[in-house]
């Protein structure tokens, strides 16, 4: 084997620096990805980075928009980390997403007008109920009957979804909506009130921001998120000291769904406004890359959950401004999470140069 | 000796390899001749590991030289250290659990053979050096020892001309070293010569022509083994006289721990059944269990700490309660404490902190409460077992897996310790733990059993077994013989308890 004049040394303890450097490396090497892509593709590359990345925000609308996206994504990365820290991998947020809004949504169009001033705290809460239900059942099928929970909860996205289009083409059809697969317009009551007048962010946002700190504390404070991570890290562990593994699945799974649930429901009464085919551009599936950027920890996750919306709101500049292909956005996503597994290796390891052995 | 001295088989000079926090080898110097078994003895971390992983080729010096047979050599890979005719019989195994024996030595081996055709080779060194192992079990349904087995058989296969052997008989029956020793002698006799790598005293004085002894990555110096005492090992060891410890003879109390015809069937297809035991410990009193692993250790243990709930025959109690339904959280809340075999992964979290690490069975210590991490109170009970049991670490904040094997086990059994068991389970508590921390964990043993806790060790090794325990019994083949009291046992008794009844356990 030839000698390299370095080699890959393991560090005596991971690097805290790195830890939080390498999402930051990840991102600048994105970046410089981005303008040789951009420069093959013939357009100007600092023009293209511009209106990627500046052009969506400068606009009180505009941000606002960051914020509109970074919402759902955060609420539904929060609760999958929970999960994937006590090794429960749930895969299936976009159906939790989905079941969320459905039953949020039903609430919304059937006792809108009866609840009155009740009605959101009951349309949210009814959200919730429909993602960590969706959830439960892949909790049920893995503690009974030891199925993979990544394979379950997956497939009951398409399942999710498929119920909402059958929903929307039949019973829940708007008879005055000229045979769209949507709902009829929600009331004005059980609409989510907007932060600022001229932009679309709503509650949500703050709403999610009280969420994450209250996941920081159950994972750093709460015994229970003490267990969690127990039995994520070491399995053998957590049997020795006596955890219920089956108690941990099960909150790993409720959890997640009903925070996937919240985002469903706050979409369909925030700016959609109304349940529709699509509700959602994949933010259950783009939260599993928000995870793992955000290093599981509910600050990063808020503050990756808006590059994360800002690479959509960028996807959507270049269509507009540059011609370019929607993959766009799928590009940049995919970019950011190889750099950032790449970067993670120096965690652990670092560079060390050869020492030049004279025999 | 002919006219001509034949080179050494392998010389090392000033061997000096650093670590980004620790000079792991300061300048060492060894040479081990032609069929020569020679010793490298020395505490955990006095840096063995390192210089045996520089000659098999696994980590490189950053000074110094190797000579292989008088010619000067650069061993780059494990492969090349193959190659040349050095096998390792390594402390930590590297098998793959999923695959059966003879896959996972097929796999080991250089040169490419089936596992099917390695079958009959592997049950022809088995057999020749008392090794019994069968090429198509699981490795994943195998004891540590019997994994050990495994190593032993795959480096023979290859025929080395120098073996290194790290620590391999912690885990024989007596007869079994015996029969080891005698293979080792007669491999010797053709010419292989042999590392030993080891802190058994004995054994080292029975078996090897030489040692060169370590302490903190230097050579502190050399001995014929067969000319020296114990004592005199254990000084150029650790560096100062051991203490002897005793085991002041007193009345046991209540029974706190009892087993009545307690029978289980093996979860595990290649696991052991146990049957129809009687055990019962008392207050104050330590008893030990004997027994080459695989024998119905592992089931035992689960059975005892609750982790493994399930149907069986006879009845378990802990402290006058019948426990048989209840779950390793409820066994502890009504006393049990519990060090289990495997450090890493089962009795501490290998990337927490040892604060967190305290947390992890103490939460009836004050360490939570209403829900909530009390994490100072926690850091405290850490930074009192570090310092009462000398865990030689950066800090409370370190991680497990930072801490040598041995210092771990400190810490792990200082943790358990401090909760005050009513009674207390200790699998091979000194497993590759060296003279100063097994001494420091017996002598806890003992304090334990002294303020009246029921003590129950389970172990391979004999002679811990007779300097700690008040009672022994031997488990073979899921039985366990009635536990009588030390003065009336030998060592050779229990080893041919372990290997008798075995054996017509067998026929």
């Amino acid at each position: 084997m030839p000698e390299l004049p370095w080699r890959l040394e393991r560090r005596p303890e991971p690097s805290k620096v790195m830890r939080v450097a390498a999402p930051l490396i990840a991102a600048a090497a994105m970046l410089v990805t981005g303008f040789v892509i951009f420069a093959v593709l013939g357009k100007e590359p600092v023009n293209a980075l511009t209106v990627f990345f500046v052009e969506p925000l400068t606009s009180v609308y505009g941000w606002g928009e960051l914020l509109l996206k970074a919402t759902p994504l955060a609420l539904c990365a929060l609760g999958l980390a929970i999960g994937f820290r006590a090794n429960v991998w749930n895969i299936g947020a976009e159906g939790q997403l989905t079941l969320g809004a459905i039953c949020g949504g039903g609430v919304a169009l059937f006792f809108g007008v009866k609840l009155g001033a009740l009605a959101l705290p009951v349309i949210l809460v009814a959200g919730i109920a429909g993602g960590a239900a969706w959830a439960a059942i892949p909790a049920y099928l893995r503690t009974r009957f030891n199925t993979s929970e990544i394979l379950v909860s997956l497939m009951l996205v398409y399942i999710a979804q498929l119920l909402l289009a059958y929903l929307l083409h039949g019973a829940w059809r708007d008879p005055e909506g000229f045979n769209f697969p949507q709902s009829k317009a929600f009331d004005d009551n059980t609409i989510l009130p907007t932060l600022l007048d001229g932009q679309r962010a709503t509650w949500a946002f703050p709403l999610m921001l009280l969420l994450a700190a209250l996941s920081w504390g159950f994972s750093s404070r709460l015994f229970a998120g003490y267990r969690m991570l127990v039995s994520g890290q070491a399995p053998a562990a957590a049997a020795y000291a006596g955890f219920n593994e089956r108690r941990n699945v099960w909150l790993a799974l409720l959890l997640s769904g009903g925070a996937a649930g919240l985002a469903g429901v706050c979409e369909v009464v925030g700016p959609i406004g109304r349940l529709q085919a699509d509700i959602s551009p994949g933010y259950g599936f783009a939260a599993i890359i928000v995870a793992f950027v955000g290093r599981l920890h509910p600050l990063g996750i808020v503050l990756a959950a808006l590059l994360m919306s800002l690479l959509y709101l960028g996807g959507e500049s270049v269509q507009l401004g540059l011609q370019l292909p929607a993959a766009v956005t799928g590009l940049f996503q995919g970019l950011l999470l190889f750099y950032l597994l790449a970067a993670d290796l120096f965690v652990n390891f670092r560079f060390r140069w050869q020492h030049v052995a004279v025999a | 000796m002919n006219e001509v001295l034949p080179a050494p088989r392998l010389t090392l000079r000033g061997i000096t390899k650093r670590y980004p926090t620790i000079l792991a080898n300061d300048a060492i110097d060894l040479t081990v001749a032609v069929g020569e078994i020679h010793a490298v003895m020395g505490e955990n971390g006095a840096g063995k590991s390192t210089l045996m992983k520089i000659i098999y080729g696994v980590t490189r010096p950053d000074a110094g030289s190797i000579e292989w047979e008088g010619r000067l050599v650069s061993i780059s890979s494990p492969a090349e250290a193959r190659h040349l005719g050095i096998g390792m019989v390594f402390q930590h195994f590297a098998l793959f659990e999923t695959l059966s024996v003879a896959e996972n030595i097929s796999l080991a081996l250089d040169e490419r053979i089936t596992p099917a055709a390695l079958a009959p080779r592997i049950r022809d060194v088995a057999q020749r050096y008392g090794l019994p192992i069968d090429p198509a079990r699981l490795v994943h349904s195998m004891s540590v020892g019997e994994r050990q087995r495994v190593e032993i058989v795959r480096c023979l296969l290859q025929s080395p001309k120098l073996l290194i052997m790290d620590e391999p008989t912690s885990v024989l029956t007596p007869q079994a070293v015996q029969q080891l020793f005698a293979t080792l002698r007669r491999l010797a006799g053709e010419g292989m010569s042999i590392l030993y790598i080891s802190h058994k005293l004995d054994e080292i004085r029975t078996l090897c022509d030489n040692a060169t002894v370590l302490r903190a990555g230097r050579v502190s110096g050399t001995a014929r083994p067969r000319e020296e005492s114990n004592a005199s090992l254990a000084r150029l060891m650790v560096g100062s006289d051991l203490e002897e410890q005793t085991l002041i003879p007193r009345e046991a109390g209540e029974i706190r721990l009892e087993l009545k015809d307690f029978s289980m069937a093996a979860r595990d297809p290649f696991g052991t059944s146990l049957q129809h035991i009687d055990l019962a410990v008392r207050a104050g009193e330590i008893v030990g269990i004997a027994g080459v692993s695989g024998n119905g250790q592992a089931e035992l243990l689960t059975a005892l700490s609750g982790e493994a709930l399930g149907a069986h025959g006879g009845s378990i109690s802990l402290c006058g309660q019948a426990v048989d339904a209840l779950g390793a959280a409820e066994r502890r809340r009504i006393g049990l404490g519990f060090v289990p075999e495997e450090r890493l992964g089962r009795g501490a979290v290998p990337a927490m902190s040892l604060t967190d690490n305290a947390l992890l069975t103490g939460a009836r210590a004050g360490m939570v409460g209403h829900g909530l991490v009390k994490r100072s109170v926690a850091r405290l009970a850490a930074r009192a077992t570090i310092s009462d049991f000398q865990v030689k670490c950066a800090s409370e904040l370190s991680a497990a897996e930072r801490l040598s094997g041995g210092n771990l086990q400190k810490f792990i059994v200082g943790r358990e310790i401090r909760l005050a068991p009513k009674v207390m389970l200790a699998a091979q508590p000194t497993w590759g733990v060296d003279v100063g921390a097994a001494q420091l964990i017996h002598h806890a043993l003992i304090a334990l059993r002294d303020s009246g806790s029921a003590v129950l060790v389970i172990s391979e090794e004999l002679d811990e077994l007779f300097s700690l325990c008040d009672r022994i019994a031997v488990l073979t083949a899921g039985r366990l013989s009635p536990p009588q009291p030390r003065a009336q046992l030998t060592v050779e008794a229990v080893g041919l308890l372990m290997t008798g009844t075995r054996e017509s356990a067998h026929a």
